[in-house]
Order: structure tokens, then C-alpha cells, then sequence
């Protein structure tokens, strides 16, 4: 492989990172915003979140993709640039997996400290902030890990709308060199060290978040158990 | 915006085709993902390190890259080396693999949930390794990881469109196939949309039964 394109590579990687990056805050937003949305005590408020939430997970991230690159252009005229269209399917799909997640760590939380917040005359938003949030955040840890590396899976599905991230760029690359063994080798490595460092990083970060509640992290073999978010109800393990 | 029924009624034969090869693709798909990830699983427990240690590397290498890309992969590689299989069967395998990954995890939580006293006994009993595991182990641990082996065909059944990229005609490319021929785009990816959430989630209800009537 010779230095130019090698250059198409990196660039791959870093509108990968870019990609993963943006799509990531935008479903961690969402998560967060419709997950407590589903712990409302209006019923039409947990009703419409509900909503969102199985419409997005019950479909498929590339159909997801196919709708926002072309239908959405046509039937409500707005044209996005490409990225921030991978960013808005893939952040809308996989925040809806991490609805679930945020849902069943504020029902783990246990209900007396709720009560307490009540007792103390905290009002509903305090009581999220000071109470709830503290609290299951660091749990919730470990499932956005896994709803990570699968973010970081989805991004490659853009490439079959021509934007020019990793995997495309392995596609150039074949093309160029009419032989395929190498660089998808290489490209499913750089994946793999791109999930890896990942995994350290969110490991880390909750080490420092569940000491900050007083609380020890998961063992190593528990919190790689299951890598992907459930497609049902959250809580519980799997037996 | 512009809704035309009647180009919902010209997709619907192609969507139909569609359909079934998606059904097709998902029911090989998971037979593989179940078969393949139990010899995974069986074999991460055996007693030699020089097993587990490269089944465990190459079962998180595949779990952790790109489905998309190990298509790319199989379909591209694999013909250079001399093995040329057809789209579908490529397709099949590959997404059997990637799932196979995520069901061994599956099973390995269901082995590891079997209560010790069911291997003592079948020590006491003497029972031969192969029948401790056919007879005793493995119709405990199967009972309980069923709902979350449905959970992987479901999640399973999403990742299908992803095979269109290897000329695989499932709903997805049947989409893609006639939009470029009517130039209709907002009518099949509607309606495959749609398709999928109304198979996924009366799917995922029912996993949510299977769970509360077998797993206690």
C-alpha cells in the first residue's frame, strides 16, 4: 500500500471518529431526555416516549439511514449535509436502545430514596438531580459501553450512502489495488483497537463515578457478559 | 409531501419477495448463530488455556468490528482464496458468525446458572462427561437462555438490510431496486419501515411472555 492511500485511511478514521462522536452525544441526549420522559407520572408523557422508543428500536439502523438520506429530503425538503444526517439516523436509533437503559437504572434505584427526596420537600427536577441521577448514572455505565461498541458497528453502515469513512475508504482501497485480504484486515484491526480503547475509557469512567457513590465496579467478567443492549425489557440478568 | 398509493401497490409484490428472503436469511442465520455459539461456549470451558484463550480473541475480534465490514470481507476475500460461494450463502454465514458471538454469551451465562448440585449429582452418579452435558446440563441451561436467544434474532432481523451491500435482494435491496427503477423513494422505505417494526416488536412481546412463563 503505498502513502496516498494510506492518507485516504487515516481521513476514513477520522470522519469514523467524527461520526462516532457526534452520533454518540446526540443519542446519549436523547436517551437521557426520553428515558426520564418514560419515568413521568403522566401517563401521555410515558405513553408518547414509549412510543419513540419502539418505533426506533423496532427498525433497522441502515433502513433508518436510507429514510433520512432520501426520503426526508423529498417529502419534508430538508437537505442535511451527510454527516449530520448519519449523525441524526444514528443517533435517534441508538439513542432508543439507551432509553431502555436509562429507564431501568431509575426503577433500580431504591424507592425509599425517592420518598426521602419527598419527605424532604425536594421538588420533582431536585430530586432527579440530587437524588435519582447520583445515583443510577454510574450503573447505567457498564450497557452504554456495550450501546458504544455498537454505535461505533453502525457507523460503518454510511459508507453505503457514500460518505467517506472507514469502511469506504477499505472499498477505495480494493478498487485501487484489485486485492482485498489486506486492507480489510487492516480495516476490521483498526475497529478493533478503536472498541478497545472505547472499552478502557468507559471502564475508567466508571471506576471514578461508583466511587464517587461509595461503590466498587463491576467485576471484569460481569460487565463484559452481554455486549448487546436487550432488545426487550431491561433488568435482570439474561438466566 | 407526496403520498401515492398506488406506487405502495406496485412495491407490494417486490416487498412480498423481499420479505421472504429476509425470513429466509434470519431463520438459516439464527439456526448457525445457535449451533455455532454453543461450540463456542462448550468450548471456552474446556480445561486447556490453549483453547479458550484464542476462541475467546477471535470471538471478541468478531463481536467487535463491523458486521458490514466482515461481509465485505467474506464476500470479497474469499473468492481470491478460491471459495466462491453465492451472495445469500455468503450473507448467511456471515451474519450467523457475527450473532453466533453474542449467543456463546448467552449460553455461557445459562451453563454457569445451572446449580452446582445438578454436576455433583451427575457425579455421584457416574455418569460419563458426554451424558452429564446432554442429559443433565444442557436441557437446564437451553430452558433458560431461550428468551435471550430470541432477543438475538430480533436483533438479528434488524442487521439483515445490511446483506443488500452483497447484492442480497431482502426488503431493503428490494427497496433500494425499485425506487431506482420508479424513482420513488419515500413510498418502499416507508413501508419496509414500517414492515419492520411491525414485525420486531409483536417479536419482542412475545420473547417478553416466553421470559415470564420459563425463566423463574
Amino acid at each position: 500500500m503505498t502513502s496516498g492511500l494510506w492518507e485516504l485511511v487515516l481521513k476514513g478514521i477520522w470522519t469514523t471518529v467524527q461520526l462516532l462522536v457526534l452520533s454518540a452525544l446526540l443519542a446519549a441526549f436523547v436517551s437521557f431526555a426520553v428515558g426520564i420522559a418514560r419515568t413521568h407520572r403522566l401517563w401521555i408523557v410515558r405513553f408518547l416516549a414509549g412510543c419513540y422508543t419502539e418505533v426506533f428500536r423496532g427498525t433497522s439502523a441502515l433502513v433508518m439511514i436510507f429514510w433520512v438520506f432520501f426520503v426526508l429530503p423529498v417529502a419534508f425538503g430538508w437537505q442535511l449535509v451527510p454527516l449530520w444526517a448519519g449523525t441524526l439516523a444514528l443517533g435517534l436509533t441508538y439513542g432508543a436502545y439507551g432509553t431502555e437503559i436509562v429507564r431501568g437504572a431509575l426503577n433500580s434505584v431504591d424507592p425509599a430514596q425517592r420518598e426521602g427526596g419527598v419527605a424532604l420537600s425536594f421538588t420533582p427536577w431536585q430530586r432527579m438531580r440530587l437524588i435519582l441521577l447520583p445515583q443510577a448514572v454510574p450503573e447505567m455505565i457498564p450497557p452504554f459501553s456495550n450501546l458504544l461498541i455498537e454505535l461505533l458497528k453502525g457507523t460503518a453502515l454510511v459508507s453505503v450512502m457514500g460518505m467517506g469513512d472507514l469502511t469506504f475508504s477499505a472499498n477505495l482501497v480494493r478498487l485501487a489495488l484489485q486485492q482485498s485480504a489486506q486492507i480489510y484486515t487492516y480495516i476490521l484491526l483498526i475497529y478493533f483497537v478503536i472498541a478497545f480503547a472505547l472499552t478502557r475509557l468507559m471502564r475508567g469512567l466508571e471506576k471514578r463515578l461508583k466511587a464517587g457513590v461509595g461503590r466498587a465496579p463491576e467485576r471484569e467478567v460481569s460487565a463484559r457478559e452481554l455486549k448487546r443492549p436487550r432488545t426487550t425489557g431491561v433488568g435482570g440478568r439474561v438466566a | 409531501m407526496r403520498w401515492d398509493w398506488n406506487a405502495v401497490r406496485e412495491f407490494m409484490p417486490y416487498f412480498w419477495d423481499g420479505l421472504r428472503v429476509t425470513l429466509q436469511i434470519l431463520a438459516l442465520g439464527s439456526l448457525i448463530s445457535f449451533a455455532l455459539g454453543l461450540v463456542w461456549a462448550l468450548l471456552m470451558r474446556s480445561p486447556t488455556r490453549w483453547v479458550r484463550w484464542p476462541v475467546g480473541v477471535v470471538t471478541e475480534f468478531v463481536r467487535d468490528t463491523p458486521l458490514l465490514v466482515q461481509l465485505f470481507f467474506l464476500f470479497y476475500v474469499l473468492p481470491e482464496w478460491g471459495l466462491t460461494f453465492s451472495a445469500s450463502a455468503t450473507g448467511v454465514f456471515a451474519i450467523g458468525l457475527h450473532y453466533s458471538t453474542y449467543t456463546m454469551q448467552v449460553y455461557r451465562a445459562g451453563i454457569e446458572a445451572v446449580p452446582v448440585g445438578q454436576w455433583e449429582a451427575a457425579t455421584a452418579l457416574n455418569l460419563p462427561v458426554r451424558r452429564t452435558w446432554t442429559a443433565v446440563i444442557l436441557p437446564q441451561a437451553v430452558r433458560r437462555v431461550v428468551p435471550a436467544l430470541g432477543n438475538y434474532v430480533i436483533a438479528m432481523l434488524k442487521d439483515t438490510p445490511v446483506l443488500m451491500v452483497i447484492t442480497v435482494l431482502e426488503m431493503l435491496g428490494q427497496a433500494r431496486l425499485f425506487s431506482q427503477q420508479h424513482y420513488r423513494f419515500t413510498e418502499p422505505l416507508t413501508v419496509i419501515g414500517v414492515a419492520f417494526v411491525l414485525v420486531s416488536y409483536p417479536a419482542s412481546l412475545l420473547i417478553r411472555t416466553l421470559e415470564r412463563r420459563l425463566v423463574r
